[in-house]
């Protein structure tokens, strides 16, 4: 129980620094959700880094690799590659969100091609990607306090525990509290995982040199990308994917209206990529689980971290490893929910009902926070995926939204609302039409080439959704383009 | 990237910072096919994971370059807003 006492503990320092950080506010909507948009540097680094480093870096990073080996270093390249594009993309945004007061991603689309209807689609677009991110979440919270009960608490009644307090606390503090808890999760995370990364091969095979040599010694081709499958083509497509998608989940596009500059993210852009390093030592404990507690198949290598934390450590550690990952997941968690019910509210349910003001959007986001956590309660107990491969989901959904993005910045007259929805419904459906039918690029169309059928999924929608979206934007241009010509002109 | 295109004075330098912010992109994406290998063993580590730390610090130091260089980090943030 010391365990879970120390995670307990963690829990309430949360709700803490999220009540103090909400006194003195006034908390309308734009307060709620984005800060009042003062945030500098610090507190933006914090916010988004604060996303960044969730259940997916400490536990699903981790499990893919103790599970797949050579395959897990694509987390590491993906986010060096999205930092170069933010350096460009989001002081571009951020101009465009401040001249227009806006509050979401969904605001954004909207305003670019003059369409509250194509606001609500993207919203919805969105919400559905971060189901996966946040059933992500709540799976890693119901590892973390089912394993440091040791036993006593089952997953089932773990999870459950994890999404009320997840609830509560976004209830309780909207951004502000995310922003401060950051503070606390990051000091923590980086302490625990650096420990961890050093101590435990050193521990069970005398160094990471020593452990990698063990490791490539018993399983020949473990440490690299395997010939098919997850190969050097999969790496490619993936890591693209996932760097393009960074900056699309509603959640991080709006945390980026935080800031009260755009140099924030130039400078961001040059130091995020070091915090990244993180990752390695999160690799070196996933590997020294493969010697220390063989055996865990499939989803379960998510839980090597922890089990392997179990074996070497007193309870106490047990309950700083297990308070840093309850942090992990309720700061993300958090953000994912808040930004989530939000869009539904303001983008999606508004529109339906004229004349709503926004204060009734912000008591009505405030009511969705719980039906979503109970939605993504649901998806959770009828899971199995590992936390990699739920973020994979989330991805290839959330990407769609960039060819979109990019054309409306670059090109906007290239483009017209009909073609950027149309484009984005493409990419969505082919994404959901292979997942929901566990196939892939190979079981669809077996005559391909290898190289081909190891191609992300999300990369082929990718390029349906182009060709959908300038194909009917060819066909909906209206011969008069004066009406795009002040929409363009933002961009700059 | 519209921004640095239509940012005065910047010339041939603004469409040469965008391709300095490329090559990470080569070196992640185009030397995962030559990097995909154990040995030799660097820092301890299989040189594929090598091969994704070192390019994570040079992407770091790409875009340290970049920030440098471009003259939109010079002028005071309102300036850029202006436009030509």
């Amino acid at each position: 129980m010391t365990a879970l006492a120390v995670i307990a503990a963690f829990l309430l320092l949360a709700v803490g620094l999220g009540l103090r950080a909400r006194r003195g506010k006034d908390m309308d909507l734009e307060q709620w959700s984005v800060g009042g948009r003062g945030f500098g540097s610090v507190f933006v680094f914090l916010l988004l880094a604060g996303e960044i480093y969730t259940t997916f870096t400490l536990l699903g990073a981790s499990g893919w690799a103790y599970g797949k080996g050579g395959p897990a270093f694509y987390v590491l390249a993906y986010a060096s590659l999205a930092y170069a594009i933010s350096y460009w993309l989001l002081p571009v945004v951020w101009r465009f969100a401040k001249e227009h007061r806006l509050l979401s991603q969904s605001d954004f689309f909207a305003r670019k091609f003059d369409s509250p209807a194509l606001g609500a689609l993207v919203a919805l677009v969105g919400v559905v990607a971060m189901v996966p991110y946040l059933v992500l979440q709540l799976t890693g919270l119901g590892i973390i306090v089912s394993t440091a009960s040791y036993g006593h608490i089952s997953p089932h009644t773990a999870v459950v525990i994890g999404t009320v307090a997840l609830t509560g606390y976004v209830t309780i503090s909207g951004i502000h509290g995310a922003a401060w808890t950051a503070v606390v999760k990051d000091v923590l995370i980086l302490g625990v995982v650096v420990f961890l990364g050093i101590y435990l091969p050193l521990h069970y095979s005398g160094g990471i040199g020593r452990m990698f040599h063990a490791i490539d010694a018993a399983r020949p081709g473990f440490l690299t990308l395997p010939h098919q499958g997850l190969s050097p083509w999969w790496f490619v497509s993936t890591v693209l994917l996932s760097a393009l998608g960074f900056y699309m989940w509603p959640h991080t596009f709006s945390a980026t209206f935080s800031a009260r500059d755009p140099s924030v993210f130039r400078r961001n852009a040059v130091v995020l990529p070091l915090y990244q390093l993180i990752l390695l030592f999160v690799f070196f404990a996933g590997f020294a689980a493969v010697i220390a507690v063989p055996g865990l198949k499939g989803a379960d290598g998510d839980l090597s971290l922890l089990k392997v934390t179990v074996k070497s450590f007193d309870p106490w550690f047990v309950g700083v490893v297990g308070g840093a990952g309850l942090l992990t997941a309720l700061v993300p968690g958090s953000l994912l929910l808040m930004t989530s019910a939000t869009c539904l509210a303001r983008n999606v349910l508004l529109p339906l009902r004229p004349g709503t003001d926004e204060r009734t959007a912000g008591r009505l986001a405030k009511l969705l926070v719980p039906l979503l956590a109970a939605l993504a309660l649901v998806f959770t107990f009828n899971g199995g995926s590992t936390i990699v491969n739920l973020l994979l989901m989330g991805y290839a959904l959330v990407t769609q939204l960039f060819p979109a993005l990019l054309f409306a910045l670059a090109a906007r007259r290239s483009v017209t609302k009909q073609g950027a929805a149309a484009g984005i419904v493409a990419g969505v459906t082919t994404v959901a039409a292979t997942t929901l039918a566990h196939t892939t690029v190979g079981g669809l169309l077996p005559f391909l080439p290898q190289a081909v059928k190891d191609v992300n999924i999300g990369v082929i929608a990718l390029l349906v959704n182009t060709v959908v979206l300038l194909a009917v934007s060819a066909v909906t241009r209206p011969s008069a383009v004066a009406a795009a010509v002040p929409a363009a002109g933002d961009a700059g | 990237m519209h921004s640095a295109r239509r940012t005065r004075s910047t010339g041939a330098r603004g469409a040469l910072l965008p391709l300095l912010s490329a090559v990470p992109f080569a070196g992640i994406l185009g030397g995962v096919f030559f990097a995909n290998r154990v040995t030799p063993y660097v820092l301890g580590m299989p040189f594929l994971l090598f091969w994704m730390v070192l390019w994570l610090v040079l992407g770091s130091v790409v875009t340290g370059v970049v920030y440098r260089l471009d003259p939109s980090n010079r002028e005071p943030a309102e300036a850029e807003e202006a436009g030509p």
